[in-house]
């Protein structure tokens, strides 16, 4: 089969390499590029365009949610409540594109062990959230969630040294943080846990949009 | 839902897509029959004695991608992704949400509306409403009060008929979810030194007939008088109007310990009740009040 087009590209690993990923590619250029020109994926408004109120995380939550993403919490909780009754019904409001634009990257998760967490801010109270991820056992007895007790520990140095450039990065993504907040970053953490920064910035979670409002 | 900041990512979308479908048909139906001689005995060998036909692809497995491709084009026509264009099912994810919490309400409602204009007590005397409550109760409370609704360390048992804050009516528990409370006890570190706060944690142990150092107890009264009462009362029997608990009962919301009373008198408390009222609505709201009313008012 000598006279085979096919034999051509097979022929060429070059030419194989660059037909593969423009195949590749077409995918993530029409699923995925088109999102980043989308008003409800890039701007805090709710579904009908209406604003919402989403801030970018203060030192304090940004350190924590980094310690959120340390500890792997992702690989349980999810943070996204689907427009499912059963799900609308437990922990709230469905979630909207436009509530994860300070995300980076958005916590969505995947696996649903533990309940979302995406609306869990003020569900409880901060005693509660201490004293559950000390121990979850002692507030939920049924609960299958490890305990947490080492986060009862300041929050290390070389996290607070490197607060500023965090934020200064996350500027030039869109985050608009003032240069006098860039400027007190350090010491709102100084004296602070990484139990409290992770229970701050659980508490700031999914406050935009309510049920009954 | 698309709502591109211009009309040139629907073209965008819309002209990639439909270039990739005919690109798809045309390497399909390309591919249709085998090219050169069928049956000829290809040149190529591998493994010394592997050679291969040239023969075409099979005809069930060329139509499975026809079929995939005929499903591409009729879910681009009924559901969203072509571009801005809607789809002839107008079909959207909070659409069906919407149907389905429709659906939900029509099953429900009546349920809820039957006992909205119901008295508390009255609705606490519903087994139906109970079974409710009870459910509800499992999905949002439990977290804290536990299954039981007997609580835990500091979060209230609701069985036992003590009340922080109130009075244990209808109207307290039905503000106390609507609304949320605050427990809050200001610390005593700076005030008073380690031995008068062990002194008035004992004199706290004597009132409710616990184990005790006579001679602290007796120093503590003094201290509790002069710190304590403002809140707890001279007779150290609580005021619910600030949520300062009854200290001569057997209830602890922290425990009993002298070391928990002296951690409790030394760092204060703040202790909190989240609101729920904007999260679960005025109906669900009723029948919880009703359920946790119930579960200290046992017909």
């Amino acid at each position: 089969m000598a006279n085979s087009k096919h034999e051509i590209i097979e022929r060429s690993v070059t030419l194989l390499i660059i037909a593969t990923l423009i195949t590749v590619s077409i995918g993530g250029l029409v699923e995925i590029v088109p999102l980043f020109f989308q008003n409800s994926t890039t701007k805090p408004i709710d579904r009908q365009g209406n604003p919402l109120d989403v801030k970018p995380y203060d030192a304090l939550r940004l350190t924590g949610r980094d310690i959120y993403i340390r500890e792997g919490c992702y690989n349980c909780h999810s943070q996204m409540v689907r427009p499912f009754r059963a799900e609308t019904e437990r922990y709230g409001h469905y979630s909207v594109a436009g509530e994860y634009i300070y995300d980076r990257p958005f916590q969505w998760g995947s696996k649903r062990t533990g309940p979302d967490l995406h609306r869990v801010g003020g569900r409880y109270s901060d005693n509660w959230h201490f004293a559950h991820l000390r121990n979850p056992r002692d507030v939920v007895p049924e609960s299958n969630m490890p305990a947490f007790p080492w986060l009862d520990r300041p929050i290390s140095q070389r996290d607070i040294n490197s607060i500023q450039d965090k934020m200064k990065v996350l500027r030039t993504l869109g985050h608009p943080y003032t240069d006098e907040e860039i400027a007190q970053a350090p010491s709102m953490l100084q004296g602070k846990t990484e139990m409290e920064a992770l229970v701050a910035y659980l508490q700031g979670l999914g406050r935009a949009l309510s049920n009954f409002q | 839902m698309a709502d591109f900041v211009n009309g040139f990512w629907n073209a965008y979308v819309m002209v990639l897509v439909a270039l990739s479908i005919a690109f798809c048909v045309f390497i399909i139906a390309f591919n249709m029959r085998a090219s050169g001689k069928v049956g000829e005995l290809q040149p190529h060998k591998w493994d010394e004695t592997l050679q291969e036909w040239n023969n075409p692809l099979p005809r069930w497995w060329m139509y499975l991608y026809w079929l995939t491709i005929f499903f591409g084009i009729a879910y681009l026509i009924i559901y969203p992704g072509f571009g801005s264009f809607p789809g002839i099912a107008h079909w959207t994810s909070v659409g069906q949400w919407e149907q389905e919490m429709k659906k939900a309400d029509e099953q429900y409602g009546p349920k809820f509306a039957k006992y909205r204009n119901m008295d508390v007590k009255a609705v606490a005397a519903d087994p139906e409403a109970m079974a409710m409550g009870k459910r509800l109760f499992q999905t949002y409370c439990m977290q804290c009060h536990g299954a039981d609704a007997r609580g835990a360390k500091g979060f209230p048992n609701l069985t036992d008929n003590d009340w922080l804050g109130g009075d244990g009516s209808p109207e307290y528990i039905k503000a106390t979810i609507t609304n949320g409370r605050m427990g809050v006890m200001t610390p005593f570190k700076d005030v008073l030194n380690p031995e008068q706060i062990k002194d008035v944690a004992n004199y706290v142990r004597s009132l409710s007939g616990l184990s005790h150092d006579a001679q602290r107890a007796e120093r503590g009264a003094q201290v509790f008088a002069e710190n304590c009462a403002v809140c707890h009362g001279p007779d150290a029997k609580g005021n619910p109007l600030i949520g300062a608990p009854n200290l001569t009962d057997d209830i602890w919301l922290w425990g009993s310990s002298e070391a928990q009373i002296i951690s409790n008198v030394t760092n204060g408390i703040q202790n909190r009740m989240p609101a729920f009222g904007e999260f679960l609505g005025e109906d669900k709201v009723h029948i919880l009040t009703a359920y946790v009313w119930g579960l200290s008012h046992k017909q």
